[in-house]
């Protein structure tokens, strides 16, 4: 049987060079970064040297403006949090956010209503983009952050964050971005495009999981996250994860070598499946087509539940989700999907497939072929879908 | 979260899938909004359902516990098909997560639903022996 791995949005396989790269960290130069001696100094230039470079390629000012952190949602909880508590005393206590961002963002922001801050979430319509125009409205005099993903996890939408960051940059309000889906598939500059922080995880372009950075331009007021040590210039202390920080710089280089050639084949990859599942009788697309992360594809059908649909898949060698990983413990459905406008019963049935340049066009065959019958064999059994099609037969008689 | 093999059985061939043609009892419970809409059709002789069918829109537990539900009822007395509970459901089913018990109560009140509808069509008043059946209330 086929088996192909279509849930890259999740996480991704390791590449076999940034696994490379990351070994000597997890065997020979075995030293802790902050000791003197030639091991443990060893180990410290080579997390200098991933500092500058990613430093370089996000275009920061300066190594001294990336921290690295356990991963995205680390990075977002302390960009949100850090922030709003450093401005506090200045009578700072409103943030602007959307409705559908990732939960490291929603909860930590309810967190913070929690303690008396409040919060205005916007709005991202039925294409899914979150309107500039909106973001200048929201913005008050006692703002103290932006916070606005780059693209959606769910629906790959990939948001106006130039325009956002030069509103913000004009109101002079702090802007944040969770860069988490959309590193590797933009291009990013942090200091063009009038970003004050920016989350941003290894595991999602191909790196190991447990390290990701956060981005804080230099002037910034935000709280330390961890006391303790010296690292990460005494904000967030503990012993750094060496060879995890090498694989991220790795793996963030080969995203930006590869990336012109990779968006191309997945492009034209997505695009192919997408015209092909839109041929399933009341099928939708979810999200905007056009500034879309090239791979990903999250489709409704309507009268089938997403989650028998994932498990037929699941039967037939095709590793796919419903929305985003971090929900599937959850029974409501995706607040993604709900934030577009979607009625609850056709949320639940949503399919999201994320491709990576290990995918192939053999695949998006196989899967051209399997997912129809899935979605046929399911509406069969299903009572909704009998509603919907005598539904219909009333409107014909009509 | 993870299902059990019978749970996988049953999900991947489920048991009884369709509709009865004239059908003695229909019961439909659930509903779109919260995920799970099941729904079963049953054929009495004697006070023996001699036929059940199945129909659900729902997640893999819930068209586990409709398949081995009906499995469970096929061929039984109505007074035994109504002795049927969500416990015995899971149960048979090697159990369920914690997230997907609820499924379970569908399938049993769907059963219940479905005679209900059979008292009714005979002209009985069904609430003296099969009870009222409480609207889902697993999500709001």
């Amino acid at each position: 049987m086929r088996n192909i791995y279509a849930d890259n949005s999740a996480t991704t396989k390791i590449s076999p060079e940034v696994l490379e790269k990351m070994m000597p960290y997890l065997t020979e130069v075995y030293g802790n970064p902050s000791s003197l001696y030639s091991v443990g100094g060893k180990a410290k230039e080579a997390l200098e040297t991933a500092r500058e470079n990613i430093a370089k390629n996000l275009g920061a000012k300066s190594a001294n403006e990336i921290f690295f952190t356990s991963g995205g949602s680390e990075s977002d909880n302390w960009a949100v949090k850090g922030v709003a508590h450093a401005l506090k005393a200045s009578g700072k206590k409103h943030i602007v956010t959307s409705k559908f961002e990732h939960h490291a963002i929603l909860h930590t922001c309810a967190a913070l209503e929690k303690e008396g801050f409040e919060v205005t979430y916007l709005d991202v319509y039925e294409n899914g983009l979150v309107r500039v125009e909106d973001v200048e409205n929201a913005i008050r005099e006692d703002t103290a952050l932006v916070t606005i993903m780059y693209a959606n996890n769910e629906i790959g939408t990939i948001q106006p964050i130039s325009e956002i960051g030069a509103v913000c940059k004009k109101k002079g309000v702090l802007f944040h971005t969770d860069a988490v889906q959309a590193t590797g598939y933009v291009k990013i500059n942090v200091a063009e495009q009038n970003i004050d922080l920016l989350s941003m995880t290894a595991h999602k372009i191909h790196g190991p999981k447990g390290c990701g950075l956060l981005y804080i331009r230099r002037g910034v007021k935000i709280q330390n996250l961890i006391d303790g040590g010296a690292q990460e210039r005494n904000r967030r202390a503990g012993t750094e994860n060496v060879a995890g920080i090498v694989g991220l710089d790795v793996a963030l280089q080969i995203a930006i070598d590869t990336m012109e050639q990779r968006n191309a084949k997945l492009t034209k990859m997505r695009d192919r499946l997408i015209d092909g599942l839109l041929k399933i009788e009341r099928s939708r697309i979810n999200g905007d087509r056009i500034h879309r992360l090239p791979g990903n594809v999250n489709m409704c059908f309507e009268g089938i539940e997403g989650e028998s649909l994932l498990l037929r898949l699941d039967l037939k060698g095709v590793q796919a989700s419903s929305g985003s990983a971090c929900t599937s413990g959850s029974l409501d459905p995706s607040h993604v999907l709900l934030a577009i406008g979607l009625p609850h019963e056709i949320a639940h049935g949503s399919l999201r497939l994320s491709f990576s340049d290990e995918n192939t066009e053999e695949d998006i065959d196989y899967i051209l072929e399997i997912v129809p019958e899935i979605v046929s064999y399911l509406r069969s059994m299903s009572p909704l879908w009998e509603d919907i099609k005598k539904k219909e037969a009333q409107e014909v008689m009509k | 979260m993870a299902y059990s093999e019978k749970v996988m059985d049953h999900f991947a061939n489920p048991r009884n899938v369709g509709e009865i043609e004239n059908a003695d009892g229909i019961g439909e419970v659930g509903n779109s909004k919260c995920g799970d809409i099941m729904k079963m059709y049953i054929k009495v002789e004697n006070s023996v359902i001699t036929d059940v069918k199945f129909k659900t829109f729902g997640c893999g537990a819930a068209i586990a516990t409709s398949s081995m539900a009906t499995e469970m009822i096929k061929g039984k007395s109505i007074n035994d098909a109504l002795k049927l509970t969500n416990k015995a459901v899971m149960e048979a089913l090697d159990g369920l997560p914690p997230v997907k018990v609820h499924c379970s109560v569908l399938a049993e009140q769907a059963i219940k639903a479905a005679i209900s509808d059979y008292y009714k069509k005979q002209g009985i008043d069904p609430e003296p022996i099969v009870g009222v059946i409480p609207e889902c209330d697993h999500c709001h």
